[in-house]
């Protein structure tokens, strides 16, 4: 009665391996469900326990369908790259940054007419505000970058990613942990720390998630053919690595039982304030800029058919970004309990990080030269670089909002809000953009986008959002920070807290003005990405590039 | 303020200063030795030369 083709075939020890844990993980987290102190924490206990086995039957159920041998490494000479996972990332990043620009939108809203919290606790600002910084950065963000570092590592190592189940593994259980923090903020779940909310259990099954990934990334470098290590493959090295530590550091907390969902940080008083944006400093800097560097190190290149500016460069570039990084934290915390000189160094260390920031914004734009017609034509390449034109401003505004003085203006104001958009939405939006436009007809092996003109529309929407939003920004913080601090002649405040915050209504209307432009984009943006992917006419050649070159 | 935190700072602000400017120069040194043009070329040219 047995089955000759499936007699050949057998689990490998990855998958009988993750199918064994994933079905302990199931039987322990219907317990934990059963025996939970909050109906949030046994919400997500349910939600554990049904994607457990929900993946136990998929890898069965692939184990069926796929054949007795593992995929090969190459083909004909060739490496046989594994572009699955990455499809699944990219795509899951554009559904959370749609996700993410909505709730942004919805939340700026909120802030010029909070009746739009419907008075319901889980729609207070106080919850979507995470709900939203964590679905840009971590969603979306994060999925651009596990889907560009899986690309570029690969390409550049002329290799294909090392693991069976463990890429899928870190898209699919990546995504599984935004899904446990997303809900988490929205039922009240929240260890209280900016951009490290998430609760231990949700910490614990992102360390996890995210050792594999350093794993597989390490491990295809390993597997290299080339003998050089591509400069963007040390970004998103130092991305990888960093975010693991600073995640540990922070999140050094212990629960109360194994049935709450509530824990206790180790660190107390300002040591916590001093990690914390020890943390919070550092995911701007390797999140936010040495993964995204990473991307702009291979797509530039890459869509500009020009190598990179100056190699050199970029290796100044590099190690001085991430020595002078680590230290900048402390300026989030000027005027506090923090002592004098921990501030100050921090102030120090910031100003210090405006130049390798500009040297590695000059590397990203010279690129170009020589060929700055493209700028004209392709609306692709011009998102990128006028993402790192707005990276150079906003790395100039940085350093100067962290000099103590005008840190006194500006801080607790909407300016640091502006601050932060302009490198959100500019740097890190636009280079991410211009990425994902570069590699779905790469991955989905088409000729090109289905629209260009699209494309045009997209930048120039958002570009019109996104300097609405900074400008309003700017005039809201300094006019913010200054009532605040005006006193009349007898030594008393001239304005009380609530004519300050009337002030701002105009500006709040012109924010989410700016950010309803910047979605409309994006939105264009996936009905491209939608319409290239569905577009019958894949193309005949093995590769479809915007350049053809001939076979070595 | 502590002996221990004075003794700390002046390390930092003297020695440790200096050890961070000698490592950046010899970072820019290494990198800018003449004999290396060649292999950065090549690296830079890594993404454009895929099969």
């Amino acid at each position: 009665m047995a089955n000759p083709t499936i007699d050949r075939k057998s689990f490998t020890h990855g998958e009988f391996g993750v199918a064994i844990a994933l079905t302990v993980l199931a039987v322990f987290s219907l317990v934990v469900a059963g025996k939970a102190h909050s109906t949030a924490y046994s919400f997500h206990a349910v939600l554990f326990a049904a994607a457990s086995a929900y993946f136990v039957y998929k890898i069965v159920d692939r184990f069926y369908s796929r054949p007795a041998e593992p995929e090969p490494l190459e083909i004909d000479g060739k490496p046989n790259y594994n572009y699955g996972p990455i499809k699944f990332a990219t795509i899951a990043g554009l559904f959370w940054g749609i996700a993410g620009f909505t709730v942004g939108l919805w939340a700026a809203l909120e802030l010029a007419f909070p009746v739009l919290n419907f008075d319901l606790p889980w729609t207070t600002f106080g919850r979507i505000r995470p709900l939203h910084t964590s679905a840009v950065i971590f969603a979306f963000g994060g999925n651009v970058l596990i889907a560009t570092s899986f690309y570029v590592v690969q390409r550049t190592s002329r290799a294909r990613m090392v693991g069976d189940l463990a890429p899928w593994f870190v898209v699919i259980g990546y995504n599984f942990f935004i899904l446990i923090a997303g809900t988490g903020y929205l039922l009240g779940v929240t260890q209280s720390k900016e951009y490290a909310e998430p609760e231990w259990y949700a910490d614990l099954w992102l360390t996890v998630v995210w050792v594999v990934y350093l794993m597989v990334f390490l491990g295809t470098i390993m597997r290299r053919k080339e003998p050089h290590i591509y400069v963007a493959n040390w970004f998103f090295l130092a991305f990888i690595l960093t975010i693991a530590v600073l995640h540990l550091g922070n999140n050094a907390a212990i629960p109360v039982s194994v049935f709450s969902s509530k824990s206790y940080i180790v660190w107390a008083g300002v040591q916590d304030a001093m990690i914390q944006w020890w943390y919070g400093h550092n995911a701007v800097g390797f999140f936010l800029t040495a993964g995204f560097l990473g991307i702009m190190y291979y797509f530039i290149p890459k869509r500009a058919d020009r190598p990179i500016y100056s190699y050199r460069l970029s290796i100044v570039h590099f190690w001085s970004l991430i020595f002078l990084y680590i230290w900048a934290g402390p300026h989030h915390l000027h005027y506090t309990a923090l002592p004098d000189w921990a501030q100050t160094l921090g102030m120090t260390f910031s100003i210090m990080l405006w130049m390798p920031s500009w040297g590695g914004m000059i590397n990203g734009i010279m690129t170009l030269s020589g060929a700055w017609d493209k700028l004209r034509t392709d609306p692709v390449l011009r998102m990128m670089v006028v993402s790192v034109a707005f990276y150079g401003m906003s790395t100039f505004e940085g350093p100067l909002m962290s000099v103590k003085v005008v840190n006194s203006l500006s801080h607790y104001t909407d300016w640091t809000i502006g601050h932060v958009h302009s490198g959100a939405l500019g740097w890190v939006g636009y280079i991410s953009f211009g990425a994902i436009y570069c590699l779905v007809p790469w991955l989905w092996n088409r000729k090109g986008l289905w629209s260009l003109k699209l494309v045009e529309w997209h930048f120039w929407l958002s570009s019109i959002g996104i300097v609405l939003y900074i400008t309003s920004m700017w005039v809201a913080g300094i006019l913010q920070g200054l009532m605040w601090r005006a006193y009349n002649s007898l030594g008393f405040l001239e304005y009380s807290f609530v004519e300050t915050v009337e002030a701002m209504h105009p500006f709040y209307l012109i924010r989410a003005l700016g950010g309803l432009l910047f979605l409309a984009g994006a939105l264009l943006m996936v009905v491209n990405i939608w319409k290239t992917i569905a577009s019958p006419e894949a193309s005949a050649a093995p590769e479809a590039r915007p350049v053809m070159v001939p076979a070595e | 303020m502590s002996d221990t935190y004075m003794a700390l700072a002046e390390f930092a602000q003297s020695w440790g200063l200096l050890y961070f400017v000698a490592v950046f120069v010899v970072v820019l040194l290494i990198v800018m030795r003449p004999s290396q043009k060649q292999r950065y070329d090549q690296a830079a040219r890594l993404p454009l030369s895929e099969d």
